[in-house]
């Protein structure tokens, strides 16, 4: 089990020696990183979604530092235009979100007016598979991205922060918000300030509805998102929080809720000033406990969403949450135990950094522990799939994610789909089950003969553009080849078929680490 | 994270013994398969309070009627009580014999009325005024106390359900369609000798043979096909898979069943709801028999999240509720009968003028149940599920 635990003594001990200039310094040149050059390919596996030729070429040629630098700032992404062109098509990048969701709105409201009980029931059907169908583009947006973007840090990052503030796509219409939750509130500060990050997610109306603060108001307490956002967003469950810290955070959200219509509540006159629209995020002020709070031992002076913003401030810079963002970071890119160490040293960043990710990022990156641990984190199914495609047809663009998402699905790892708000595991043990282990060996072979459907387009006619793997290439012969072990090399000696080649490849012990 | 012992073994023997059926029968003869109808199912058109005057009324379009010599009648079970006519040949038959009992008031004090949440909550099985292990179901925390000499569980899902997830690392298999696999027998050997000595050899073997196992038991299956013999279907066919699974190698089993949320014409005695109850409860007797002789120690528990309005809504459908009725069925049950606290169904006796209220909560009910099946103590009952059990004679 992943231990959420945290030890902060040892961590407000480091930032009492930093006001003294003792501990690690934030914001010194790029420290050169630990990563021998014959480790680059192990390096590029972990930081990008999985080694491929050309990320690998790319690398060589900027040399590994340089590379990584620009992975922690990158510049806009530029997709190839045959996955830019898939997005391109796709109905949550025509329409804007609020027109999206009024034009489904209107389409729920239409089925209440047919008598016909079939009639409404196949209504019914089209509306949900129509809310399927914008979460799937979602999805299927996510994935090209994750397999194209040059920018495969800040991708692997969105992935990580959508699983730290997970929501689930089943909850009322969430499907319809996943793609922009996404888009508009994660990915643009996945490098950037912790802070910023926390506050649009608090300013989402897909987090807002998945944790149930449109259902707390004053004298109505819900304290659901109050609580998941101390002990999973920020402090940790053993961060000094109590349960009337519980309670006090939830009274200062109150008012904190979704509008998705275009009518506004009616607000009591001395109030209006306060009213708050930004999109579909509403402060309304008639819902706000406008009373003086105390959190995490001082007062918050009762004033409407300023109150928000306070709290959004204090527990950002929490060390508890320096502590706990640190650890869950390196659980995900380091070891299922990271050195305690390593994790000290990054916290000490957060702090000093005032939670610049990209610069927690960079402490763990150019660690000793980091260039040593490469090659012994096993993939989660995410990042079985994802770095099996990269690998198998590097920049060849897919034509249809589906395969990839059925495939996430078989496994129980499928994007948007944690039902519970702690999001997936992170560790080994979440999901090397035999059955678990099984299905990515059926995954290797439809990948490795090529014929996984990943070429071929949906809808009444599809057209097939065959495409070979291209498992043995340069990158496998020069590098990969050697960190292959015994047994491995032996039986991709045996294989009778290219085919069956790259799916022993696939399946190897080697291939479901990184 | 211990695998169960009686895979341990598995770990030592060579990979060319990898076919076939490697270990003996589960170390407890009892078994337990848990069925999980989600989307919350109309309770109150299964178990038909027939003495409820008000339930007549206020289902004007969808009651079924009392027993009488109607096909479309409810079956007699007491004189409060009747059957949903589309379980006739297949729950009906084991009910009078004594194989099945009904829990109604039965639920979780989740009253959020969500499908999400209360599916979340139960599977859970933990006190909802606390924190949560969002990662403990509390199949795996039963299997977990059994510990591995007694426990060998299995969900037979795509995913594993929050239910079977925590401390022990339990196995997944969906049957509701086996397709052949890709991978066959040499390249599997050949796959697993990659393992050699790393730390995945054995989850590797363990998936090899399961789906072994699988196939080798799906082999009747084909020949029957092959044979143009009219083949079950659907839940049925899952359910026979299950059962033959469970006779050889599995004591705990998970399912899930979906389509139960019936917003719009559900129908009454005949129409949707119906064949949806008709195909459940042919899966289960199917289940039954396939278990032979084993049926005497096993226990099939059907739950649901929620139950639904009392009422029938404007579209001659329901909407979510509350407290819900609750199957318990086996070769040993002490069935034939409605167990639990009761009360009568009228207006006033509903849970905020809508529902059911929730008499048998979930927790307490499995504690008894598990407490009797197993011999588990008190203590060990409080580890599973927070809460004390409650024996309801269940068996």
């Amino acid at each position: 089990m992943p231990t959420l635990s945290m030890r902060i003594g040892t961590l407000a001990a480091c930032a009492a020696l930093l006001i003294l200039g003792g501990c690690a310094t934030p914001f010194q040149a790029p420290a050169t990183s630990a990563v021998k050059p014959e480790q680059l390919a192990g390096a590029l596996n972990r930081v990008s979604w999985g080694v491929n030729q050309s990320t690998w070429q790319q690398a060589e040629k900027l040399g590994y530092d340089t590379w990584l630098d620009r992975q922690l700032h990158p510049s806009p992404a530029v997709l190839p235009p045959a996955a830019q062109a898939q997005i391109d098509a796709m109905t949550i990048t025509q329409k804007p979100l609020p027109q999206l969701i009024q034009e489904l709105d209107q389409q729920r409201k239409d089925i209440d007016k047919i008598s016909v009980d079939d009639d409404k029931k196949s209504a019914q059907q089209a509306y949900q598979q129509e809310l399927n169908r914008v979460a799937k583009e979602a999805a299927a947006r996510s994935l090209l991205r994750d397999l194209y973007s040059p920018n495969q840090l800040q991708e692997q990052m969105t992935w990580f922060w959508m699983n730290h503030f997970s929501v689930h796509q089943g909850k009322s219409n969430l499907r319809v918000l996943v793609g922009d939750y996404e888009d508009k509130a994660v990915r643009p500060h996945a490098l950037g300030k912790f802070r910023d990050l926390l506050a649009a997610t608090v300013r989402h109306p897909a987090m807002i509805r998945y944790l149930d603060n449109e259902q707390n108001a004053a004298n109505r307490i819900n304290e659901n998102y109050a609580r998941e956002l101390m002990e999973l967003h920020t402090l940790g469950v053993d961060g000094g929080y109590s349960q009337r810290d519980v309670q006090e955070l939830a009274r200062i959200l109150t008012g904190v809720g979704v509008n998705l219509g275009s009518a506004e509540p009616k607000v009591k006159k001395e109030l209006q000033a306060q009213y708050v629209r930004q999109g579909l995020f509403e402060f309304n002020p008639n819902r706000h406990d406008y009373g003086d709070k105390e959190f995490l031992g001082q007062t918050v002076k009762g004033r409407g969403l300023a109150e928000v913003d306070e709290a959004i401030d204090r527990l950002s810079r929490h060390p508890a949450t320096a502590r706990f963002i640190s650890r869950k970071l390196a659980v995900y890119f380091v070891a299922d135990e990271p050195p305690p160490a390593l994790v000290e040293r990054m916290a000490a960043t957060f702090l000093s950094s005032d939670g610049d990710i990209a610069a927690v990022l960079r402490t763990m990156f150019t660690s000793d522990e980091f260039a040593r641990s490469l090659g012994r984190k096993f993939k989660d199914p995410v990042h079985y799939v994802v770095s099996a495609v990269r690998l198998t047809y590097d920049d060849k663009v897919i034509l249809n994610t589906g395969p990839m998402l059925s495939w996430l699905n078989r496994m129980a790892e499928p994007l948007y789909g944690r039902q519970t708000p702690d999001g997936y595991p992170l560790t080994e043990s979440g999901w090397a089950s035999p059955g678990q282990m099984t299905t990515r060996f059926e995954i290797a072979k439809a990948i490795g003969s090529g014929n996984a459907g990943l070429f071929k387009t949906d809808g009444p006619q599809p057209t097939e553009r065959p495409a070979f793997p291209q498992l043995a290439n340069a990158l496998y012969y020069q590098t990969l080849q050697k960190t292959l072990g015994q047994p491995t090399r032996q039986v991709l000696d045996q294989a009778t078929s290219p085919q069956e080649w790259n799916t022993f490849l696939l399946s190897s012990p080697e291939l479901m680490h990184r | 994270m211990k695998r169960r012992t009686l895979l341990q073994s598995l770990a030592a023997l060579p990979v060319a013994t990898l076919a076939g059926k490697l270990w003996a029968a589960p170390a407890s003869k009892t078994r337990l398969l848990f069925v999980f109808m989600r989307g919350g199912y109309d309770a109150t058109n299964l178990l038909v309070p027939i003495s409820s005057q008000f339930y007549y009324k206020v289902r004007p379009n969808i009651a079924v009627p009392k027993p009488g010599d109607d096909l479309n009648a409810a079956l007699p079970v007491s004189a409060d009580w009747g059957l949903h006519p589309a379980l006739r040949e297949s729950i009906y038959p084991l009910f009078t014999i004594g194989q099945v009992a009904f829990v109604p008031f039965a639920g979780t004090e989740d009253i959020s009325r969500s499908h999400f949440e209360t599916q979340d909550s139960i599977e859970l099985g933990q006190a909802l005024d606390g924190t949560r292990d969002y990662r403990s179901g509390f199949l795996n925390r039963l299997a977990t106390t059994l510990n591995a000499d007694r426990a060998s569980a299995i969900s037979f899902t795509d995913q594993l359900p929050l239910i079977m997830q925590g401390g022990a690392q339990l196995p997944n298999m969906a049957l509701r369609s086996i397709g052949k696999p890709g991978v066959d027998a040499r390249q599997a050997k050949m796959i697993a000798s990659m393992y050699g000595d790393t730390a995945l050899a054995r989850q590797v073997r363990d998936g090899f043979v399961v789906r072994e196992d699988v196939m080798k038991e799906m082999i009747g299956e084909m020949d029957a096909a092959n044979r143009n013999a009219i083949t079950a279907k659907g839940f049925e066919l899952e359910a026979r898979r299950i059962a033959k699974l469970m006779k050889d190698k599995y004591n705990i089993g998970f399912v899930d069943v979906g389509g139960w949320d019936t917003h719009v014409g559900q129908g009454g005695a005949t129409g949707y709801l119906a064949g949806r109850f008709e195909e459940l409860g042919r899966g289960l007797a199917a289940y039954a028999k396939e278990m032979g002789p084993d049926w005497k120690d096993t226990v099939v528990v059907v739950v649901s999240e929620f139950g639904r309005t009392f009422r029938e809504n404007g579209n001659r459908g329901t909407d979510h509720g509350h407290g819900s009725v609750y199957w318990v069925l086996g070769g040993g049950v002490a069935g034939g009968r409605v167990r639990g606290e009761q009360i009568r169904l009228e207006q006033n006796t509903l849970f905020q003028n809508r529902d059911y209220p929730v008499l048998n909560e979930y927790r307490a009910m499995f504690g008894g149940l598990f407490a009797r099946m197993y011999g588990l103590d008190t203590g060990q009952v409080e580890r599973i599920f927070g809460t004390k059990g409650q024996d309801l004679g269940l068996i």
